[in-house]
């Protein structure tokens, strides 16, 4: 595979969210509107990529046995650097993002790469798979987060569309995100079929 | 790699060696602008609910457990007012932290959001400019007792977020009594009313609340 094959698979035909079905909570938790969608797959693709890379390095020192221990730990370190670089050179994004931060440790997509791309391929071809990945796992968030937030705020990006009073709350709320997914996981699937 | 006991102890405690070593310097590194940027954050805040001023004092109080900053702003030795940094735990999702600014003669300048992880699009209008709480609060005398309508009170509260709403003035309330302990006033009895928020709060209809969230 070369390295648009492995990007594009991750955005396409392995997408985390509307054909793997992986990292569920985050998906369902933070797109409750567009920007908070973006910035979760946004911090969640540089932990991947850089926990990828560091895993597909240090792949073969590591012992079959306790290979899992030893990724979530990469992972859990990743993610608190990046939780302190951004509260001390970030702290407006810190301030929308932050909670959803500590999140990312236990999301299965990142632990999912480590094990199932990373620990079997090389370092190059691990970092285009974070970024495949992380670009799917992105636009996907945004996209849900995009359709909630109109229909259930009458807003796009924290932009009143002036139609707020009409709107149907619920898709806000946690049943309107899991009707959104699956209605999006539909269609996603239907497309990339043709 | 195939595992024995000794390279799979070595393997693990070389790698938490150097993550906890990475994360520890990464914190050396940021210690200092984290103390700024939060800093900056409250000076900006201050400066949003306060008159012009050039210096202020902090001293700090508990109430109802709670750590409670209060600034004493003063402009040329003169007190222009006061601002408290208050939060509630009532809020629909973690904690709410407010910075209340008081004119010298006991009303409330303005309002300013620090912190908030309310449900987008409902209780995050407590942030807007304008927003119906605020206008509910603006101005008024700082009596330590704002409720909404519903709880009998005169402040509207914001649409479908009414538990957000009473956690708004929760915080405020508790800003007001902030303020008096630090001025040498008699304040309300707070217990009793954070009581008959928590009271009100159970028996709301489902309809009225935001809905369940869990994250």
């Amino acid at each position: 595979m070369n390295k648009l094959q492995i990007t594009l698979n991750g955005i396409l035909k392995s997408n985390p969210v509307f054909v793997l079905v992986l990292g569920m909570c985050p998906t369902l938790g933070t797109t409750t509107s567009a920007s908070n969608g973006m910035g979760m797959g946004l911090a969640t693709m540089a932990v991947l990529i850089m926990s990828n890379l560091v895993i597909s390095l240090i792949k073969n020192l590591i012992p079959d046995k306790v290979r899992i221990p030893a990724f979530i730990v990469v992972i859990a370190s990743f993610v608190t650097i990046i939780q302190m670089l951004m509260e001390a050179f970030v702290p407006a994004l810190y301030a929308s993002l932050g909670v959803f931060i500590p999140l990312i440790v236990v999301n299965c997509i990142i632990l999912g790469r480590a094990e199932a791309f990373a620990s079997k391929n090389s370092p190059l071809d691990s970092i285009f798979d974070g970024i495949g990945i992380g670009l799917g796992f992105t636009l996907a968030l945004t996209v849900i987060g995009a359709v909630r937030e109109i229909l259930g705020s009458g807003a796009i990006f924290g932009v009143s569309l002036g139609i707020a009073d009409v709107m149907p709350l619920v898709f806000v709320l946690a049943p309107g995100g899991f009707l959104t997914l699956g209605y999006l996981m539909v269609l996603f699937n239907k497309l990339a079929k043709k | 790699m195939k595992s024995t006991l000794i390279n799979m102890v070595a393997v693990l405690f070389s790698i938490t060696l150097i993550a906890s070593a990475g994360v520890g310097a990464v914190n050396m590194i940021t210690v200092e602008p984290i103390a700024a940027a939060k800093a900056a954050a409250t000076e900006a805040a201050l400066g949003v609910v306060l008159p012009a001023f050039d210096q202020t004092e902090v001293a700090e109080q508990t109430i109802d457990e709670m750590p409670i900053k209060v600034y004493t702003a003063t402009k040329e030795g003169q007190t222009v007012g006061y601002a408290v940094e208050t939060m509630t735990k009532s809020g629909f999702s973690g904690v709410v932290k407010l910075m209340v600014g008081f004119l010298p003669d006991g009303t409330i300048n303005n309002v300013n959001v620090l912190q908030q992880a309310e449900t987008p699009g409902l209780g995050t209008k407590m942030c807007d400019e304008g927003n119906p709480l605020l206008a509910g609060v603006k101005g008024k005398e700082a009596t330590g007792t704002f409720r909404v309508k519903k709880d009998g009170g005169e402040v509207d509260a914001l649409t479908a977020a009414t538990i957000s709403s009473r956690a708004y003035l929760d915080a405020v309330n508790r800003a007001c009594v902030a303020m008096m302990n630090a001025t040498g006033q008699e304040a309300p009895d707070m217990v009793s009313g954070a009581t008959a928020t928590t009271a009100n709060a159970e028996q709301t209809e489902p309809a009225a609340q935001e809905g369940g969230q869990n994250e």
